[in-house]
């Protein structure tokens, strides 16, 4: 049976040239880069390399890179520790109603220890308007965290515009660019924010090799307590491994970002434009152009999403849902909310993530094999019999 | 390991008795669609008996084998037997449910008793019902 994997923002396959340059780290590369002798030194040399690599994706310099393990580990660092660094100075938070649950939730474990939380609300496209940020800075607000697109919708944020206000108020301003790192064009400087969230395991690196960058003489205060690897900012010893992995990943995205960019965004427009004339009420979601390349996401009435994903599944789709049914905690998603989808309609989201080797022949077989999934769901939907009468 | 049972599977990819009766004897609605779930049952009713159960469902994976699995325990049982088929009883069937899917989408036999007291309210209404 064909494969067609199109989940890619829920992790993307580890590209062969990335495998190979972690292979040596597994291997005799074993060393921990504290020690003092030849292996700790190898090990060192890897990670600075690393760092260098991450930094040029994104226009900045290694120094401030920091590794973590994960998205959700950046982005709970940069949150809880730009804000308790500066708890002196105030104690509000402005964030959006989209973000990464990995935002979302540290944002509301400071509220619980005393912060005060303003969310920004999203336009029908799940788009942060700029003025809305402005409007909810204080005197007492330490920080602003906004994601650079949104991983479901793919809605790119004003990120640039955001950057502006915060910087003319003297804010720290924080991006989650996990979603939008080696989909985009990122430089730091241009887009004038002071910390930055990615991770390899969305870039064709392997699970365990993130990063946080931020910018130099900003002051952020660790959430692991222990010894001084990563300038103190994330103790414990490194996954050297999947750090070289995330370096190379990093390396080989940046080198082909325009190519990447432009082939997923001619299948992800075919997706957008052929899928809902095919299945009828079908409505996409998310911005109809300013969004990820790789992001085509639909929200189909009447059927429920896990119930399309499995059928999908076994016709060898892969793709993901925002539905109740499909998160364990049985709440919509939460980002289709903000965007004041229907709760009921919301429940037929489906989300195609497509990946840098997807080809017209997937795009293909994905607008052969859906109508029939659709409509069997339909015909066994008592909605649809409803509308029918 | 996939989340549903090779049972579940097996009646989400080919659900039994999907569909609707024409003048049904009892319809039975349960569950909305906001909350994700939302089931339809139809019965037809002779001799006291379900002679045919149909239904209709709006939901995920689950709530599409569980309204099959019911269908097919209810047919031709008795009003009062089928009256016993609990939400546990077609987990049990159905070797499983997952944890957090054993309520939400287990609302089937519920859906079954509303089409079934549906009949006899309709019998009462009639004056005794039909022999």
């Amino acid at each position: 049976m064909r494969k067609v994997y199109l989940d890619n923002a829920a992790t993307t396959p580890v590209l062969p040239e990335v495998r190979q340059t972690m292979l040596p780290y597994l291997d005799e590369l074993f060393g921990n880069p504290s020690s003092l002798h030849d292996w700790g030194d190898a090990a060192r040399e890897a990670l600075a390399a690393s760092r260098n690599q991450v930094a040029r994706l994104i226009g900045a310099t290694g120094n401030d890179v920091t590794f973590t393990s994960c998205g959700t580990e950046s982005n709970n660092l940069a949150v809880k520790g730009l804000a308790l660094a500066r708890q002196k100075k105030g104690k509000h938070l402005v964030v959006s109603a989209i973000e990464h649950f990995s935002v979302m939730h540290s944002a509301r474990t400071l509220e619980k220890m005393g912060f005060e939380l303003s969310l920004v609300p999203v336009d029908k496209y799940g788009a942060v308007d700029p003025a809305e940020v402005r409007r909810r800075l204080r005197p007492d607000t330490v920080l602003v965290s906004i994601m650079m697109a949104n991983n479901e919708v793919g809605t790119l944020q004003p990120i640039k515009e955001i950057g502006r206000i915060t910087k003319e108020h003297e804010i720290v301003f924080h991006t989650d660019a996990v979603a939008a790192a080696g989909q985009l064009e990122i430089s730091v400087d241009d887009l004038g924010v002071d910390a930055l969230s990615l991770a390899g395991n969305q870039l064709y690196g392997p699970k365990g090799g993130a990063a946080l960058w931020v910018r130099k003489g900003v002051r952020i205060l660790p959430q692991l307590d222990g010894g001084i690897q990563e300038e103190g900012r994330r103790p414990g010893t490194e996954n050297i491994a999947a750090i070289v992995g995330l370096g190379k990943a990093a390396e080989l995205a940046k080198d082909n970002l325009a190519d990447r960019a432009k082939q997923m965004s001619r299948l992800r427009n075919r997706l957008l434009k052929e899928l809902p004339p095919r299945l009828g009420h079908t409505d996409v979601t998310g911005h109809p152009t300013n969004r990820l390349p790789g992001n085509a996401s639909f929200v189909t009435h009447f059927i429920e999403g896990e119930a399309m994903l499995m059928l999908l599944n076994s016709k060898g789709i892969a793709v993901s849902s925002g539905s109740a049914c499909t998160s364990r905690a049985l709440k919509a998603s939460h980002v289709l909310s903000a965007m004041e989808v229907a709760d009921e309609l919301a429940q037929g989201s489906i989300v195609f993530s497509l990946g840098i080797d997807t080809n017209d022949d997937d795009i293909d077989y994905v607008l052969e094999m859906m109508p029939p999934v659709v409509e069997r769901l339909r015909q066994m939907s008592p909605l649809y019999a409803k509308y029918v009468k | 390991m996939p989340i549903y049972s090779d049972k579940v599977m097996e009646h989400f990819m080919s659900p039994h008795n999907v569909g609707d009766i024409e003048g049904a004897d009892g319809i039975g609605e349960e569950g909305n669609p906001v909350c994700g779930d939302m089931m339809t049952f139809y019965i037809k009713v002779k001799d006291n008996r379900l002679e045919d159960v149909k239904f209709k469902t709006f939901g995920c994976g689950a709530a599409i084998a569980v309204s099959s699995m019911v269908s097919d325990m209810a047919i031709g049982k008795t009003l009062d037997e089928a009256m016993e088929i609990t939400p546990g009883k077609v987990a049990k069937e159905l070797e499983g449910l997952p944890k957090n899917k054993l309520h939400c989408s287990n609302l089937g036999a519920q859906a079954l008793h509303k089409a079934i007291d549906d009949y006899r309210s309709k019998q009462k209404g009639k004056g005794g019902g039909k022999k």
